[in-house]
């Protein structure tokens, strides 16, 4: 609507009106409600549908986590399938498969076709989705690029049947139509397990490999899951998998009760309006958590009132007081037991899995407190190997297990990664950039509520706390990788010495022969038992691997890193390290250009193994390694 | 003297400008000449091309006899070390500064006792422990077939890939000059007994004959080119015939020295004339130390007026530092610095055209020569540097040219000669 300001003002006035314009009445005729799907349909940008090739990342993303969400609710290790079939250029049907538990039949029109309906918006429990928003917003996605309604299959026990729903958004009434339905008796050719959903999506989309991709989305997801198997379909139709890592289920997130310095004045007031208690002492101790009789009495207090006072009697101006008396309050951090991180075994599982390097290391920071959330923050870090070494490192960053592809460096772990100070651990940075070299570094917030900085969950939010944590995180990774760095580096120095040594020792000892006539061969032996024995530490350190000796000990029997074929798998390391590389894979595993991404090779070596596992089995390989390079 | 010009290419073959006078085992060519002829008497096979006398020839073969035994022995000891599982090591006196002395007496340069222990299990030293022995070996070789190498032939000698690498055994000829040096030292015996030499550098022609290799030369009938100095100018090598000259004229470089021979300055002054290329080589050095020790010439140098000038007159009176062991047999602590000195752009009126400007280098290395102990106490040496670095340039001996053609033969020389106007 055209704003009277910007007209030019008139040469007659007439007592303030402007000509004969819209009266209150007429607008009012043309006020209405706005839908929320109306609203989120004309700026579908703000949830990640901004462009062709993100909305079919955002598809993907959405259901993936929805399918990884109800299957760990339901207490079933997740096994998904994602199959992206290209129609057209630029059309694509989007069918993603879980053995979760199922919906049953009267949820399906609210779980697919309504924005802000789901279970997780209202509670405080850790889980990937938030608003409810995700998947519903896929479909009217679709429904508007293509006029295709969304397919739903969904089956909840093997004794019943799977129904199979196709829906249409409304977005002006924000509610589903059914177009049609159908009940299979026996379909367990989609489930195996007898239970599952699976939902078909068409949209307009681009599909592109590299950097924010849909595979590098199930690449990163599969590191932050280990538990859960992928199995994806790509637009070519080859067929890759991410096999499973670990065989637990990671433990369920509680759910809490907000903490009282978590809330807002306004949420306070809201939560008196609405509270089922009668008294204020019951209303504290009841409804928010960490608070007790004393830290009841001690705020009520602080507004001159006591645990007694009925909740009717207080007013606007006694509300602020009692939520000044939060703020003075001692209140005990809320609890932790909420927050599921995925572990420093499980992590190293998962980017042993996917990621083709060296070194791994792995912490877990306590959990903190942001605005009344609890978070706790993971850091991952994998160095060497195949990673390309004359880029600036990668960082790979996941919110409660979901990876955040875009507006890297808005993100706060983005910033932290630079603050790190990451030259002190043996790695080049410039100023104000990523580190550079052969690394990546994979930072992990859980939390009951993860500050995004946009619905369409791409960036954390920059908290103090927040970036203090993945600060500390980050340097406690990257001490345990300056102490490798050093150590390898001494080793090499070491081997490197010895290879100068032997290079001559064999014109030497030619040399001598002829100046004095004695054996070359005897002068060679002898000069090759000093040399080995002056360079002994090389291989002293590379025997005590796994045991305790000096520096290196230390990481050794540090249960948060893994070391595959240490010093000889520089990209410096010449054919040498080729040959070694060939027996050290020749034994126990699949040659590593194809590790963990071919299908049959993949199945062969991952089996079940948990980090520890893992872990010795990288020790195996240290192994072959030696008896490779004296042999 | 048949020099074998093996791997003798067109590439330079320079002997580093840095070399100098020696003195160490000056005995080992000369003395004892009449001893033991009983050994060989008939020279065969390459030998007999060397020429000279029985005498010679028979001090030539226990000369060699010895170098080789040197050899083995620095041989012997890496094997026994080694065989002992020892870290095997060869023992170089340091060539440097720190391990000169001045002899003020007999003024001239004297290696210390210090030594530098090389080992091969040392990542700096590896590859100059077995290079030494490459070298070592080499000479050996050299000595036994009695033939002779240049110092690149020498290079090309012991030049090979190391098995099962790509890596050569020397990176450029640079390094085995150094490796033969540090051999020089450390088995105690001379480039010329390990059968080495240097290009040819320098040239001389004046009033008198010698016998190069049994060869008579005439050096009055040398026309422009002149007679060649050679690399090794041992008496053995290297005999003086009929002189009459009263003094040595020796000057920097071949243009003055093409000049002067032009000139005849040699014939009315009486004198020979030599010329070094700049710094002089071994070989000059060595001439220019008997000239003055067995014919009792005095030399007169005719030198740039600059640092390195000022340089190659320390060398030539006193030794120099990388070869102190030598100094002995070559330094001729008697020479006199004739010019070009600092006041003669005054002096001689010369025109600005000749000023060549000091740069930062040139006074450092002033200051450096100054502070050497054989020109600390020489007063005229300090006042003549010191007024250098005031005037803020130097002059080459070629800016008398700009005076005229043949100032420096017909005016300077003469001039200061007669005045016995000379920094000592």
């Amino acid at each position: 609507m055209p704003s009277t300001v910007t007209q030019p003002t008139p040469l007659k006035k007439s007592s303030g009106k402007i000509g004969s314009r819209a009266t209150a009445e007429e607008m009012a005729s043309k006020q209405r409600e706005i839908s929320v799907s109306e609203f989120f349909a004309k700026n579908r940008h703000l949830l990640g549908f901004d462009n062709p090739r993100k909305a079919l990342l955002t598809t993907v993303k959405e259901a993936v986590d929805n399918a990884l969400d109800a299957c760990e609710e339901g207490g079933i290790l997740p096994d998904i399938c994602v199959e992206l079939l290209q129609i057209a250029e630029t059309r694509f049907k989007v069918t993603i498969r879980d053995n979760g538990p199922g919906i049953v039949r009267k949820q399906i029109e609210n779980i697919f076709g309504k924005l802000l309906y789901g279970s997780k918006f209202h509670r405080m429990k850790m889980s990937r989705g938030q608003q409810g928003i995700g998947i519903s917003a896929a479909g009217m996605y679709g429904l508007m690029t293509t006029g295709k309604p969304v397919l739903i299959i969904s089956k909840t026990s093997r004794r019943k049947p799977a129904h199979e729903v196709l829906l249409k958004m409304d977005t002006a009434r924000n509610r589903a139509e059914v177009i049609s339905e159908t009940e299979h008796a026996e379909d367990d050719v989609l489930f195996a397990e007898g239970h599952g959903t699976q939902v078909s999506i068409e949209l307009e989309g681009r599909y592109q490999k590299g950097r924010a991709s849909v595979d590098e989305y199930l690449e990163q997801t599969a590191i932050a899951n280990p538990h859960a198997r992928f199995t994806y379909v790509t637009p070519a139709n080859e067929k890759i998998e991410y096999p499973r890592a670990v065989d637990e289920l990671p433990p369920e997130a509680k759910e809490i009760k907000p903490h009282p310095k978590g809330i807002e004045l306004g949420t306070l007031i809201q939560m008196l309006e609405r509270t089922e208690r009668t008294q204020l002492g019951a209303f504290f101790k009841e409804d928010f958590c960490r608070v007790g009789p004393r830290v009841a009495k001690q705020i009520c207090a602080h507004a001159d009132l006591t645990d007694r006072t009925w909740i009717k009697q207080v007013g606007h101006t006694l509300a602020e007081a009692l939520y000044q008396g939060i703020q003075a309050a001692k209140i005990m951090s809320p609890p932790t037991d909420c927050l599921v991180p995925i572990g420093t075994k499980a992590m190293l599982a998962g980017l042993l899995k996917e990621v083709r390097a060296e070194f791994f290391a792995a912490s877990t920071r306590p959990a903190a407190v942001y605005r009344g959330n609890p978070f706790q923050i993971e850091v991952g870090i994998a160095y060497g190997g195949n990673l390309p070494g004359d880029e600036l490192g990668r960082v790979i960053r996941f919110a409660n297990r979901v990876p955040l592809l875009y507006q890297q460096s808005a993100c706060c772990s983005f910033k932290a990664v630079i603050e790190a100070g990451w030259r002190n651990y043996g790695l080049q940075q410039a100023r104000g950039s990523l580190p550079s070299g052969p690394v990546v570094v994979m930072i992990h917030m859980a939390s009951t509520w993860v500050p995004f900085t946009s619905e369409s969950k791409e960036a954390i939010a920059d908290y103090d706390e927040i970036r203090k944590e993945m600060r500390l995180a980050l340097q406690e990774c990257g001490r345990k990788l300056g102490t490798y760095l050093r150590r390898r580096q001494k080793m090499r120095r070491e081997s490197e010495r010895r290879n100068v040594f032997t290079r001559y020792i064999g014109e030497i000892s030619m040399a001598c022969q002829r100046i004095t006539g004695s054996d070359a061969g005897g002068i060679r032996d002898a000069l090759e038992a000093i040399a080995s024995r002056k360079t002994a530490e090389a291989d002293q350190q590379l025997d005590d691997e796994g045991r305790v000796v000096d520096d290196g000990g230390r990481l050794a029997v540090d249960d948060s890193v893994i070391i595959i074929d240490a010093a000889k798998d520089g990209p410096e390391a010449g054919v040498e390290a080729e040959q070694v590389a060939e027996s050290l894979f020749a034994s126990d595993s699949p040659p590593m250009k194809t590790r963990g991404k071919i299908l049959k090779k993949a199945g062969k070596k991952t089996g079940k193994k948990t980090g520890k596992k893992t872990g010795k089995k990288a020790g195996q390989k240290k192994r072959t390694n030696i008896t490779g390079s004296n042999g | 003297m048949a020099l074998k010009p093996a791997g003798e290419s067109g590439k330079s073959e320079s002997e580093s400008p840095k070399r100098k006078a020696g003195a160490k085992a000056a005995g080992a060519g000369k003395s004892k000449v009449a001893a033991s002829s009983k050994k060989k008497t008939k020279a065969t096979g390459p030998d007999a091309r060397r020429g000279g006398s029985k005498a010679d020839q028979a001090d030539r073969l226990r000369v060699d006899a010895r170098t080789v035994e040197r050899i083995e022995g620095l041989g012997e000891s890496v094997v026994h070390q080694s065989l002992k599982l020892a870290d095997p090591f060869v023992d170089v006196p340091t060539r440097s500064i720190s391990n000169v002395n001045f002899n003020k007496s007999k003024r001239l340069l004297e290696m210390g006792d210090a030594k530098q222990r090389r080992t091969l299990f040392n990542l700096g030293q590896a590859k100059k422990f077995m290079q030494t022995l490459l070298v070592a070996d080499g000479c050996r070789d050299l000595v036994r077939s009695g033939k002779t190498l240049s110092l690149r032939g020498m290079y090309y000698k012991s030049l090979h890939t190391i098995a099962g690498t790509k890596e050569k055994t020397f990176d450029g000829q640079d390094e085995s000059d150094v490796v033969l040096e540090d051999l020089e030292v450390a088995i105690d015996s001379l480039r010329e007994n390990l059968h080495v030499f240097a290009k040819k550098r320098g040239t001389m022609v004046g009033n008198i004959t010698v016998f190069d290799n049994g060869d008579e030369i005439n050096c009055r009938r040398m026309g422009t080119g002149g007679y060649a100095i050679p690399s090794i100018c041992e008496p053995s090598v290297l005999k003086f015939g009929k002189c009459e000259a009263d003094f040595v004229l020796h000057v920097e470089k071949d243009t003055v020295w093409s000049r002067s021979n032009e000139d005849r300055f040699w014939v009315t002054h009486n004198c020979i004339l030599t010329e070094g290329s700049g710094q002089p080589p071994r070989g000059v050095r060595r001439l220019l130390h008997r000239l003055n020790a067995e014919l009792g010439l005095p030399i007169y140098c005719l030198l740039d007026c600059d640092p390195w000038g000022h340089y190659i007159y320390s060398v030539i009176k006193q030794g120099s530092i990388n070869l102190a062991y030598e100094s002995g047999r070559m330094a001729v602590p008697e020479a006199k610095y004739l010019g070009i000195r600092s006041d003669d752009y005054q002096r001689c009126d010369l025109s600005d055209d000749v000023k060549i400007e000091l740069n930062d280098r040139d006074r450092d290395r002033a200051k450096q020569i100054a502070a050497y102990p054989w020109f600390a106490d020489r007063r005229h040496w300090q006042k003549e540097i010191k007024r250098m670095l005031t005037n803020g340039f130097k002059m080459e001996v070629e800016s008398l040219i700009t005076k005229d053609i043949s100032y420096v033969t017909e005016t300077y020389v003469p001039e200061r000669l007669k005045a016995k106007d000379w920094i000592d």
